[in-house]
């Protein structure tokens, strides 16, 4: 810990703003963690300037249903590994598309390490990444119908104590 | 043309040798051209099941999917939790959750041998490393109470103090441990039989480890010295010596050599920790204080904590957390949206063994069709961990 490791965060995050000027919504830094919110359009040329920066990996791909603003939210959480210093730093990079029409480019042509996660938010929220090399079922039972199972709509039925 | 001379082969999903998946493998003769991997025959829905439990009822459920690593798994959980709680446990629990974290993976590197060891046909190694966790296993029962889903780590803290004579105990598994590691290095590490499986056979090379986001041993074989302990650390880790293990080679004998040393470098944070470890309480301040008098007593002669009320209905206030920590099998990261009521909105857990699975079509290709369990093995890839 120790504030050298505080002043690198902050370097880091006031390079992340500057690079991105213009193309976020909003960037806000709370401890190691940047979120960076964009607008779906712009997420491919984010993804790009975050990759130059050294941003090498993305840790997981998480979508959140809002099913009262009928939003999906997608969540692509980035850092480095080759760089250690990077590495100290999330970009939590945040874009919301309709629940209707759930499309969002894929990233795997910038980052290789999203394609497995993709195709998880593909199947769990119905989410369809455009330009993924496989977008296919890959934890589901091939014959599984029913909503995507992580949206709100999908509830799990419970066998209560009391019958 | 090319579909003529090829043929699939298909392994598994009857458990082809360490887990329930299946491998589809397109092989022309005796070599692999392609090989994809079919998981998720072991998916048992915790990020959605946690949506309808309660926040200490997922301790449980996280600890599942890794059973050799059920303490790392539990442990990130709980550091997630803290962040929305906005706790953070008093130092003694910090050293005793590292302990355990330590112990797991030793156990979960022996687990990980040993099924190496028979998937190259040696069934010595596969009892020997089945023996040797062993070991460990009796340790973290004395230390937590069950052998393998613990549920030790709490919010705030952890659940037992150290037993009596709980040190001199460890002080003898590690040094059977280490006289053990020597005759791993005799019969097997330095085998000619099993260098010449493994040396050179599934080279991973650095820029491909980072471009495919490849955590744990895996990547720290191929040169890249990214570990959570030492790049974010957490818990007791800043206050231990330890080194990182990394090798240069990047073939299935480095990851094995790699995982070799992280036992004994592991071994070396437990005897440090041992030795360092504050007094004071095991639960944070917070929660002791709504303890009732009578019960406070009972948790200072037992050592073990009384759970207050208010643990089985955790409200964090509206936010969202994410956590870290380097799990025996790699980067294991939890991120938790709370919309302040007692279960998460959403949760997220991404293991290891699930960043590490595109390794199976980028490995093992242009290879021979023995060389399949040999870096599969190779990987240390946990089908239940992957498909969670």
């Amino acid at each position: 810990m120790g504030s050298r490791s505080e002043d690198k965060i902050e370097d880091i995050t006031k390079k992340i703003s500057q690079s991105l000027q213009g193309l976020s919504i909003e960037i806000s830094t709370k401890e190691e963690i940047v979120t960076v919110n964009v607008k779906p359009e712009n997420l491919v040329e984010v993804a790009k300037k975050l990759k130059d920066m050294g941003f090498d990996h993305v840790k997981s791909v998480t979508a959140i249903d809002f099913p009262e603003q009928k939003e999906l939210e997608v969540i692509y959480h980035v850092s480095s590994l080759g760089d250690l210093d990077l590495a100290k730093v999330i970009v939590t990079l945040k874009t919301r598309v309709t629940s209707d029409d759930p499309r969002i480019p894929s990233l795997v042509e910038i980052w290789p390490s999203s394609k497995y996660p993709e195709r998880e938010e593909h199947e769990m929220l119905g989410l369809v990444f455009e330009g993924h090399p496989e977008l296919e079922r890959l934890l589901l039972p091939e014959d599984y119908e029913g909503p995507p199972p992580l949206r709100k709509e999908f509830k799990v039925r419970t066998e209560g104590i009391q019958g | 043309m090319s579909e003529e001379r090829t043929m699939e082969l298909l392994i598994g999903p009857q458990h082809p040798s360490s887990g329930h998946m299946r491998l589809y493998a397109e092989v022309d003769g005796d070599i692999v051209v392609r090989l994809k991997p079919n998981i998720g025959y072991v998916h048992r829905t915790v990020e959605k099941l946690a949506e309808t439990k309660k926040y200490i009822q997922i301790i449980p459920l996280v600890e599942r999917p890794s059973l050799a690593d059920a303490a790392n798994h539990n442990l990130g959980y709980v550091l997630a939790l803290e962040k929305l709680l906005g706790i953070e446990a008093p130092p003694r629990a910090q050293y005793l959750r590292t302990i355990l974290a330590e112990m797991n993976r030793i156990h979960s590197h022996f687990y990980g041998l040993g099924i190496h060891g028979i998937m190259l046909g040696s069934s010595t190694i596969f009892m020997w490393g089945f023996a040797d966790r062993e070991i460990m296993i009796e340790m973290a029962q004395r230390l937590t109470g069950a052998r393998l889903t613990y549920s030790y780590i709490i919010p705030g803290g952890v659940r037992r103090d150290l037993p009596q004579g709980f040190e001199e105990e460890m002080e003898k598994a590690l040094r059977y441990i280490e006289r053990r590691l020597k005759d791993y290095g005799k019969l097997f590490l330095r085998n000619p039989v099993t260098r010449a499986r493994l040396e050179g056979v599934g080279v991973l090379r650095k820029e491909d480890a980072i471009k495919l986001g490849i955590v744990g041993p895996n990547l720290r074989a191929s040169g890249v010295p990214y570990d959570v302990r030492k790049v974010q650390p957490y818990c007791a880790y800043p206050e231990l010596e330890f080194d990182v293990a990394v090798r240069e080679e990047g073939d299935s004998m480095a990851r094995v050599l790699v995982r070799v040393e992280e036992i004994r470098q592991s071994m070396r944070i437990i005897r440090q920790a041992l030795k360092q470890i504050p007094d004071g309480p095991i639960l944070s301040e917070n929660y002791l204080k709504m303890i009732p008098p009578k019960w406070k007593e009972f948790m200072e002669t037992k050592g073990r904590v009384k759970f207050p009320a208010i643990m089985a209905n955790l409200r964090p206030p509206k936010g969202e957390a994410i956590s870290r920590v380097e799990a025996a099998r790699g980067e294991l990261v939890y991120y938790i949206i709370s919309d302040g009521t007692t279960s998460p909105y959403r949760f997220r857990m991404v293991t290891p063994s699930f960043r590490n699975v595109v390794l199976f079509e980028h490995l093992i290709r242009e290879c021979r069709v023995a060389d399949i369990p040999a870096i599969y093995g190779s990987m240390d890839y946990f089908p239940p961990e992957a498909d969670r």
